[in-house]
């Protein structure tokens, strides 16, 4: 028996765990463990009526150990260290069981399979923590400089930001100038601004700021470290082959890194057709041309849009985008605004899935109808047909779901696939920084509400598109989040580092140095215990690994949080019997 | 627990799983966001990293019961230490020895690197171990 007094939190997730692992036979489970004085179940169990609920049980209870069993410690692992040191419990004497990410959500296919495992994986938490002991954190410095990966709109804003609040800035952009797809726009959405000009305008602020160093043609090929201290290689390609790498020390790092548009397959409405162009092909041409728009040396008159090209596509394509783009309804309707506005003679025909001009984008459809364009709708199983016809015209035809499939056919001079935004190819950024990347292949945050720009790789910040469709606005809103939480790290000038070092034994040990032979960082010593010659742990330099454990003959070395007898306990906890 | 005895067909094995906080840890976890399924009876338990593993653990989790021990490493990702990758291995080839010498089967302790988008590698190495220790059967005969 144990004479702990644990306090035990089992959550329903609102039923992202409770639909598929039965919560209350769980904490029936576990309630009588040793050490258990409380066995609760929430709802939320993050929310702040049962943080305030477990602060309360600590104290009135007088808990010295805390399990919450939810979801992954990604997540809410400092929510409850926290929620534990509010109440005055040591933070180290909390367990996080993860019963979402590695239980219910993989098991979604077995519930009686998956409220076993819950029980079992609970359990071996409460073993851990009845041999927890108060720990303090070790505190290290942060540099204060930020590595940001992408000089599109959002890395360029999010550059100028962190140099504001007093950080050094290393921008790095692969191409050989920056801008990303913004630099590239003429008129915009709202007012008419100038993509163009509100890049150069960036630029401008950029080149005002000593703090700011850019490197185009460079691309981040190596980081090691941990957050607040991160050591990057940045390889600058120059004339030729000429490669340069450049070392830099950063105390995190900002991925904005942007999207590709989506590239349509030959014949995939008509693509390879002369006049069947892409959303941003067309948009080029609009803004290249001074007076009425001309392909080929004809004026563009008919023109056929075709929405949803590259986005939500049928589930039983292969590696399908799912997704809705997000932002090409808008720059679809935009786009004929401006050829109505160059071309008054024009007619434009926009054939779409769902018309999904949210917000204020509502006023462009609307302008865009007063303007003479005309919608018609098909349906997702029955797209419409694209094909070369005389006189250099091109024929779609499409059924029209709101004058009850009545069969319409369009002669036009261009054929605009509104194509959405697909994640870059940017394999070796990905390699270089393990960022996990989602069903949908753009990067990943931690939490899509609650931590939008946090990644699980600590110090590691995602903004713009690189994290999924996203318009420009949004874009630079997120570099500005990305901004505040990086700087919230670097101001305060230390992060936290869990304290799990290793600890010797002086009554085990009777020092043989094997252990002093396989760390890296030169972490242990010779020391002396009551006249014995035994090994000392450096506690600034230990890191934590732990790799001296197992090299120990005497297994006289612990590693802090993970120790021989807590292992050995989870192992028993894992296998008692259920029920 | 289902099929604990015996080597009936409804032994579903019981697999222990070594992964590390930062690299393999949350490739485990994106294949339970991508709701990928594995057997229920893997249970996972995260580390540092991988080169702390005790030889002595992965003979303790056999004796008491775990069918299987699976080491997910970090490779050379590894935060802590370059050659995370060798040591580890030679962890997985000393429990290998100590297992031998109680007389179970060393193909119960396999390693694969595992990292943090690795959810889809990591469900096929569960599925692969999980079939792999069935055809042994149980670690526990009686």
């Amino acid at each position: 028996m144990s004479d702990r007094r644990i306090g035990v939190y089992i959550c329903h997730c609102g039923g992202n765990i409770s639909d598929y692992v039965d919560v209350e036979r769980v904490r029936e489970a576990v309630q009588n463990e040793p050490g258990v004085v409380v066995a609760r179940t929430a709802m939320f169990t993050c929310s702040d009526a049962t943080q305030q609920e477990i602060v309360q049980d600590i104290k009135e209870r007088n808990l010295d150990g805390l399990v919450v069993a939810s979801c992954s410690p990604k997540l809410h692992l400092f929510t409850f260290r926290n929620a534990a040191r509010r109440a005055g419990l040591n933070p180290y004497q909390y367990t996080q069981v993860n019963i979402r990410e590695q239980c219910s959500w993989t098991h979604t296919d077995d519930r009686d399979g998956a409220t076993e495992k819950a029980i079992r994986l609970i359990r071996a938490g409460i073993a851990r923590t009845i041999l927890t002991e108060p720990l303090e954190p070790i505190i290290i410095d942060t540099v204060p400089k930020v590595l940001v990966a992408g000089g599109g709109i959002a890395g360029l804003r999010a550059a100028i930001g962190m140099a504001d609040i007093g950080i050094s800035v290393f921008l790095i952009e692969k191409s050989p100038a920056v801008g990303g797809w913004i630099g590239r726009l003429e008129k915009m959405y709202p007012h008419g601004r100038n993509g163009r000009q509100l890049i150069d305008k960036l630029v401008d602020e950029v080149k005002k700021r000593e703090n700011i160093t850019l490197f185009t043609n460079a691309e981040l090929v190596e980081k090691s470290g941990n957050i607040g201290d991160f050591n990057v290689k940045i390889r600058v390609s120059g004339q030729g082959d000429k490669k340069d790498d450049i070392t830099a020390n950063v105390g995190s790092i900002i991925i904005a890194t942007g999207f590709d548009s989506y590239q349509p397959g030959a014949g995939e409405y008509g693509y390879g057709i002369d006049g069947v162009i892409t959303l941003p092909e067309f948009k080029e041409l609009l803004d290249s041309s001074d007076g009425i728009p001309a392909r080929n040396g004809k004026a563009i008159k008919d023109v056929v849009y075709i929405y949803c090209v590259g986005s939500r596509q049928q589930p039983d394509r292969e590696n399908p985008n799912l997704y809705c783009s997000r932002y090409c309804c808008n720059a679809a309707v935009h786009a004929s605004l401006l050829l109505a506005e160059k071309n008054p003679k024009s007619h434009q025909y926009h054939l779409f899935r769902d018309v999904r001009t949210y917000g204020r984008y509502e006023l462009l459809y609307s302008q865009s109808r007063e303007a003479g364009s005309t919608y018609l709708r098909f349906g997702e199983d029955d797209p419409p047909a694209v094909e070369r016809c005389s006189g250099g015209k091109i024929k779609v035809t499409v059924k029209d779901l709101l004058t009850f499939g009545e069969e319409v056919e369009i002669k036009a001079d261009i054929v605009v696939l509104v194509t959405g935004m697909v994640p870059r190819k940017n394999g070796e950024l990905v390699d270089v920084l393990k960022l996990p990347v989602g069903r949908d292949r753009f990067f990943n945050e931690i939490h899509p509400k609650l931590r939008p720009v946090e990644t699980v790789v600590d110090g590691v910040f995602i903004c713009g598109a690189c994290q999924g469709p996203k318009n420009s606005a949004e874009s630079v809103a997120s570099a500005l989040a990305a901004v505040t939480q990086s700087a919230s790290i670097l101001k305060k000038g230390y992060v936290e580092l869990d304290p799990l070092m290793a600890s010797v034994n002086p009554q085990l040990c009777d020092w043989c140095d094997e252990c002093v032979k396989v760390c890296p960082y030169s972490a242990i010593e010779k020391g002396e215990e009551q006249g014995k010659e035994v090994a000392r742990i450096n506690k600034t330099g230990c890191k934590g690994c732990g790799g001296c454990v197992p090299v120990c003959p005497r297994e006289a070395i612990d590693l802090k949080g993970y120790t021989d007898a807590q292992i050995k306990s989870m192992i028993d906890g894992f296998l008692k019997e259920t029920f | 627990m289902t099929g604990q005895a015996g080597g009936d067909k409804g032994f579903s094995p019981k697999i222990l799983v070594f992964s590390t906080h930062n690299i393999s840890d949350p490739g485990i976890d994106l294949a339970g966001s991508s709701h990928m399924h594995y057997p229920p009876t893997v249970l996972v338990t995260s580390m540092p990293c991988s080169s702390g593993i005790k030889p002595e653990w992965i003979l303790y989790a056999v004796e008491k019961g775990f069918d299987g021990v699976f080491l997910a490493t970090d490779g050379e990702e590894c935060a802590y230490l370059p050659d995370c990758a060798e040591r580890t291995s030679h962890i997985a080839r000393e429990a290998q020895e100590l297992l031998r010498q109680k007389g179970y089967e060393p193909q119960r302790v396999r390693m694969s690197g595992i990292c943090s988008v690795c959810a889809e590698p990591f469900t096929n190495h569960m599925k692969e171990f999980s079939e792999a220790l069935k055809k042994l059967g149980p670690v526990r005969k009686e």
